[in-house]
């Protein structure tokens, strides 16, 4: 048998792209090499890490009281709910169950509603759901509830915090309904990305009542200290809320200027 | 009319057309979802023997959605050809199965047969087949497009470069841009979903494309998928487009829900060929489907996804795209469940856009949710680069950090390239030769720093 010839270390078959200072531009996964035509086994691994990230945000069920308990640590009344879909399998499959609260949960929240000693109705409900990734919840819903607190109008009638499982946007719809609030505020975990596992979504809905299409809410995306920051965040969703309020609708007459607000008030102090 | 079939002891009784054509069809979530699947293995077999009986003629008299209501359905009814029919005319849709796979029905009779077909025929004889009846048949069908490259010929697969950024950073789009240039990307189109609705942003990424073709003189065109309305706009206002894209669907209703008729398609057509930018075609408009959009609009009148996917592909051949591209797998798992109906899907897409005379195309694709990984991407990129898809996605790394999705990249091109002994459009080949990016054999080369695509960078990445 003819003798193999010496076998190069891996690097040495591999060839790299001279483009590498571009990837300064995008986050995109630019001058990443090949080994023939093919990925680097480098590059393989880095891509499975991060697929892996992204399932397990999906997947992993959320650790519902361990959040409760840290919700309450900050002076907050919690109340948990779960949507019609039993399990993460019925949840994907039927988003139709996931838009829905479970009839126990439904009559917990209206005797929760017919025995509340508070006579004003509620402004902003808060609702936090699972959606498609607990660790965007686990992670970033504390935080930005702290935030949230700072820039709260202080008349405002918050109610509690409601903690629904298995849970898409529109369950805050129902929620909201059952507990009479003005406005629902859904914290959700967004569709996970390659590059972004844990992205927080924020949905405020005015007058929530079943059956409302997407196009009544507004929407403020990727919360999370890579994307937007959580003081941003709150106060992004409060200028909404407010504007809600005075112009009793949410949804694409709603246009967020929260920014262009900033900007003036930045100009005043000036 | 009712339909049925007896097994043994049991008859399965279906009341239509359109319920014999769901019950048919190889299991998945979003006909599950729809309420329109069959309940058992077993009656999904009775559907299929039911359905292998039926008479192709009978799908022109037993309209699934009804004429009158539905303008995709006038146009399947209005511009058959019942010349082209005639030959195929006399056979049951398992009949047609057998004539598909025997060698009488070769390329020449299949594209003369094409206009004669419709989607619903084609959905039909999909759902008797294998998957490796899907694969032999399409690859029989060729379909060749061209505007400033020739697409679709026997023994090649283009690339749509997606150079996407999650703000439409010109820096970002030309850097992914470049990247897969120097990957032999591109010959499809060079095709942007931009994050802004806004003219004037759009504007701004028709030139930054158009600059970064001509300044390299590359043999290929642009596109930037935002809605047709807002092309007709740039259009008017001077815009370079080179391809319309526009979402499209197979049921009126859906097709309203994207803002869009078949009036409208016209006239962005039209709008695209007064430009008269092609240099060796006129083919001007670029279509994306995919199986579920239907009953996500709510829009699907009981007919199942996969039938409705077909009846898109009526509307595509109708405007004679340079390109059209299922989106497979991008919608979610309660539509399709797992790598196995994903790759189901892709194949059924492809088979039934080939057999009808469109240049289907792949986003070969999954989302996070979806029960899919890598190893699913390679099995159906492979299975469809054997079965001559006209075209694959090109995205750095499969990661697109826009759309937040996975689909195929730059290194997955050259590793179907390279296996399956399949070559880019022949003007973009001579391209890439010439800048040397690939050697006189066809393969890719490595690249230095001295590059003259790298010495001479689109302005946009040069610093100021």
């Amino acid at each position: 048998m003819p003798k193999l010839p010496h076998i190069t270390p891996l690097l040495a078959h591999q060839s790299v792209d001279p483009w590498t200072q571009l990837k300064t531009f995008t986050r995109a996964r630019i001058a990443l090499g090949r080994v023939g035509s093919s990925l680097p086994t480098s590059e393989v691994l880095d891509f499975g890490l991060a697929h892996a990230m992204a399932r397990d945000a999906v997947h992993l069920a959320l650790d519902t009281a361990a959040l409760e308990a840290d919700i309450q640590a900050q002076q907050w009344l919690t109340v948990q709910v779960k949507s019609m879909a039993p399990d993460r399998a019925s949840y994907l499959l039927r988003p139709d169950w996931g838009r829905k609260l479970h009839e126990d949960s439904l009559s917990k929240l209206q005797h929760l509603y017919a025995t509340s000693s508070q006579t004003k109705p509620i402004d902003l409900l808060i609702v936090v759901g699972d959606g498609l990734s607990s660790l965007a919840v686990s992670r970033h819903v504390v935080p930005l509830l702290a935030a949230l607190r700072k820039c709260i109008p202080e008349q405002w009638h918050i109610g509690p915090v409601v903690i629904a499982s298995q849970a898409r946007v529109a369950i805050g719809d129902e929620i909201g309904q059952a507990l009479n609030a003005r406005m629902v505020a859904m914290l959700i975990g967004e569709r996970p990305g390659l590059s972004s596992p844990d992205s927080l979504g924020i949905y405020l809905t005015y007058q929530p009542k079943l059956g409302l299409s997407d196009a009544g809410r507004n929407c403020i995306s990727n919360v999370r200290p890579e994307g937007l920051q959580y003081a941003r965040a709150a106060t992004k969703l409060i200028w909404l809320a407010k504007e809600a309020m005075r112009l009793k609708l949410t949804g694409v007459s709603l246009k967020d200027e929260s920014d262009i607000q900033e900007i003036g008030q930045q100009a005043r102090l000036k | 009319m009712t339909y049925s079939y007896i097994a043994g002891t049991h008859t399965y009784q279906f009341a239509d057309l359109k319920e014999v054509l769901a019950k048919a069809t190889p299991a998945r979530s979003g006909d599950f979802l729809a309420g329109v699947a069959a309940q058992t293995y077993a009656e999904r077999m009775a559907a299929r023997m039911c359905l292998s009986a039926i008479p192709l003629k009978r799908f022109l008299e037993e309209l699934i959605i009804p004429y009158e209501t539905d303008e995709v359905t006038r146009l399947i009814v209005d511009t058959h050809d019942k010349q082209a029919f005639a030959s195929i005319s006399h056979l049951t849709v398992g009949d047609f199965r057998d004539w598909l796979l025997s060698d009488l029905a070769d390329s020449a009779t299949l594209k003369q047969v094409a206009p004669g077909i419709t989607p619903e025929m084609a959905a039909a004889v999909c759902k008797l087949m294998r998957n490796q009846d899907l694969i032999l048949v399409a690859k029989k069908c060729h379909v060749v497009t061209a505007f400033r490259n020739t697409i679709g010929l026997p023994g090649h697969l283009s690339v749509r470069l997606q150079p996407n950024h999650p703000v439409d950073d010109a820096r970002g789009i030309a850097a992914s841009m470049l990247d897969g240039l120097l990957y032999g990307s591109g010959d499809a189109v060079i095709g942007i979903n931009p994050a802004t609705d806004s003219l004037p942003a759009l504007m701004d990424l028709y030139y930054l494309v158009d600059e970064v073709i001509n300044q390299y003189e590359i043999p290929t065109q642009s596109c930037i998928l935002t809605h047709v309305t807002n092309q007709i706009k740039l259009i008017e206002r001077g815009a370079p487009v080179d391809l319309v894209f526009q979402s499209i669907a197979g049921t009126e209703k859906a097709n309203k829900s994207f803002g869009i008729d078949i009036a409208l398609l016209k006239e962005a057509q039209s709008a695209a060929l007064s430009l008269n930018r092609g240099t060796v075609g006129n083919n001007v408009m670029y279509f994306e489907t995919g199986q579920g959009s239907v009953l996500s609009a709510n829009a699907n009148f009981g007919v199942d996804q996969q039938t409705c996917e077909a009846r898109a592909y009526a509307v595509a051949r109708h405007l004679s795209p340079l390109l059209s591209n299922t989106v497979v797998g991008f919608i979610g798992p309660e539509y399709l469940y797992d790598g196995k109906q994903i790759i189901r899907a892709g194949l059924e897409d492809h088979f039934c856009g080939k057999l009808l005379g469109v240049p289907l195309g792949c986003d070969v694709c999954y989302t996070n949710h979806a029960e899919a990984d890598q190893d699913d991407m390679d099995t159906l990129m492979t299975l469809l680069a054997t079965a001559g898809l006209t075209f694959i996605m090109g995205i750095p790394g499969a990661d697109d950090i826009m759309l937040n999705y996975q689909t195929t990249s730059f290194h997955d091109a050259l590793y179907l390239r390279k296996v399956l002994a399949l070559k880019a459009a022949p003007e973009f080949e001579v391209w890439l030769k010439k800048m040397q990016i690939m050697d006189a054999d066809g393969n890719i080369q490595p690249i230095d720093h001295a590059h003259q695509m790298l010495k001479n960078m689109p302005k946009y990445l040069t610093p100021p």
